[in-house]
């Protein structure tokens, strides 16, 4: 079984976020990069498969030279094969997918995982997109994964509930938190991650279909009246959500 | 732009509110770029296409295949294209749901079209659009531009607002083209929690943190939450602690969510949570320290024990 596992490298979510010179991308001073967080869920969902039933996961993603300290922790972890397509910082979703699609064609994978959304543009599109460039199918947001024969079925997530998918390889998964508990590298796969080399090859071309042009801060003035515990208080409280918001 | 088509949903013969929201943008919109807003929908009953018919669309095209029985984004994806072709549709509208989100880039995808998700906000001078997307979980607000004729949105629930509007209007079906290779992922089956509100589609929202101690304590959000008709969430360390499912979760690695009114019990406002929920209309918090960081963020706080507040709270709404 060949799985490719697509991956992106994404600000900490703790960062607070500060909008570099350019108000096209962020100032990246201090700030610490990890493995996008859904990521390692599909990772994790990738070695778990291969241990049971063989064959070799290949983690890739779009972006600069920088990205090789999340393919070393995939390779920790115990990803066979690391690849970073280059590609500048103003790339957007449709061009990182079709570069995904085109190294996805050459290589032919039973399944793609990858995270539901890279936590840095929060696009939730790549798994479609995918799907649609390379004609197979896509479950998105999965939190339960389960190959019969040549059967998958999957449970995701939706608005107050959950739905039951059924598909076949090869596809293209998008994991949600909750599929599986990813592991944590241990110290001497770590050292040994550091030694394998990683591919850096270069992007199949393509252009962007949408440009960042601005970014902002969210503003949003909030009255930040701040009451006491007292009862008077939470009686204004309640007048103030009912008369001045009126919300409730 | 010639014409908007927006993506209808009802749940049980009922318009969702999102597709309000959704059909009654591309409404607007149409008429500042003077073009036509259409909308489509999957095998709908004569009472769905009643619920869908107040929103000034003029035209609806009723998706109806025996393949479509179930739901299938592949197969969809695809009639809403064929549809397009039929048509000729240079815009397409979807909300920012779990369905949408999964379909919008199909279609994206299909129509060769620029795809922006979750959008906030549009700038429209002339016939030039520029989208507003939260990204970094909401820490930052994009501006993005579109190099395609065609174009694909999901909007975000809860901040466009959904107006009802008088227009002639007539009803179409549509019959795709489709075979059994074109539904290759199938919905075998949906469980929807029985009486559960979603943190994602909720108008309020009651939410717990940490300082709520132990599971067992989320009994006095419930209750308030039952009050308010309000759906109970849940900040990271929660989920993570086992007190409240994945589901629940609010934040940048949970749910993004944007009600009327937002109540933080407990919470501290650590920044991956203050990201799932800063669009929220109106925020409140209840937490015994004053210096927390949502403190920074809310509209009316209360400074004091959520176990003293919450009760009181819940006796007097």
């Amino acid at each position: 079984m060949n799985i490719l596992v697509c991956i992106s490298r994404v600000p900490d979510t703790a960062t607070k976020i500060i909008i570099g010179s350019d108000r096209k991308s962020i100032d990246e001073t201090g700030v610490k990069y990890i493995i996008n967080p859904y990521d390692e869920f599909a990772i994790e969902e990738a070695l778990q498969l291969v241990e049971k039933n063989g064959g070799t996961v290949t983690a890739v993603t779009v972006g600069n030279e920088n990205a090789q300290d999340v393919l070393r922790t995939a390779l920790a972890m115990g990803v066979e094969n690391a690849v970073i397509i280059k590609a500048d910082k103003y790339v957007d979703s449709f061009f990182v997918a079709s570069n995904l699609a085109e190294y996805a064609k050459k290589m032919n994978p039973d399944l793609i995982f990858l995270g539901r959304q890279s936590v840095d543009f929060d696009s939730f599109q790549m798994a479609s997109t995918l799907s649609e460039i390379l004609g197979i199918p896509s479950i998105s947001v999965v939190s339960k994964f389960e190959i019969n024969g040549s059967t998958i079925t999957c449970t995701r997530d939706i608005e107050g509930g959950k739905e039951i998918l059924e598909t076949s390889m090869p596809c293209i998964i998008s994991a949600q938190k909750g599929l599986n508990s990813p592991r944590y590298p241990k110290l001497p796969d770590i050292m040994k991650a550091k030694k394998k080399t990683i591919d850096i090859i270069e992007n199949f071309g393509g252009s962007n279909r949408v440009d960042l042009v601005d970014m902002q801060l969210p503003q949003k003035e909030r009255q930040g009246i701040i009451l006491t515990d007292s009862d008077a208080d939470i009686d204004e409280f309640i007048r103030l959500l009912r008369e001045q918001a009126k919300v409730i | 732009m010639n014409k908007i088509l927006v993506f209808l949903e009802t749940e049980n013969s009922v318009i969702k509110r999102t597709s309000k929201e959704a059909a009654t943008f591309a409404v607007q919109t149409a008429g500042k770029l003077n073009s036509t807003a259409i909308g489509c929908i999957l095998n709908a009953s004569d009472d769905d296409l009643k619920s869908v018919s107040k929103y000034g669309l003029s035209e609806i095209y009723n998706i109806k295949h025996s393949l479509l029985k179930n739901y299938s984004s592949t197969a969809v994806a695809k009639s809403i294209f064929q549809l397009s072709e039929k048509v000729g549709i240079d815009c397409a509208v979807f909300s920012a749901n779990s369905k949408g989100l999964e379909l919008a880039p199909r279609v994206a995808v299909r129509l060769n079209a620029s795809y922006v998700p979750d959008c906030i906000g549009f700038v429209i001078e002339g016939t030039d659009i520029k989208v507003k997307k939260p990204i970094y979980g909401g820490k930052s607000i994009a501006t993005i531009k579109t190099n395609t004729t065609n174009q694909v949105y999901t909007l975000r629930p809860n901040v466009f607002l959904a107006e009802e509007g008088a227009t002639t209007l007539t009803f179409q079906e549509f019959a795709p083209d489709l075979n059994a290779n074109d539904v290759k992922v199938v919905v075998k089956s949906v469980e929807k929690q029985a009486g559960k509100l979603d943190v994602a589609e909720a108008d309020i929202i009651v939410s717990g943190g940490r300082g709520m101690k132990e599971a067992e304590n989320f009994k006095l959000l419930e209750q308030l939450a039952a009050k308010l008709n309000a759906a109970v969430g849940a900040s990271r360390a929660v989920v993570d602690a086992g007190w409240r499912e994945q589901c629940d979760q609010v934040g940048q690695t949970g749910k993004t969510v944007s009600p009327t009114l937002y109540i933080a019990c407990g919470i501290s406002g650590a920044i991956q949570h203050l990201a799932g929920m800063s669009t929220s209309k109106i925020i409140t918090a209840i937490n015994k320290d004053k210096d927390a960081p949502i403190f920074n963020v809310v509209d009316y706080g209360i400074v004091g024990d959520v176990f003293t507040v919450l009760p009181k709270l819940i006796a007097k709404i």
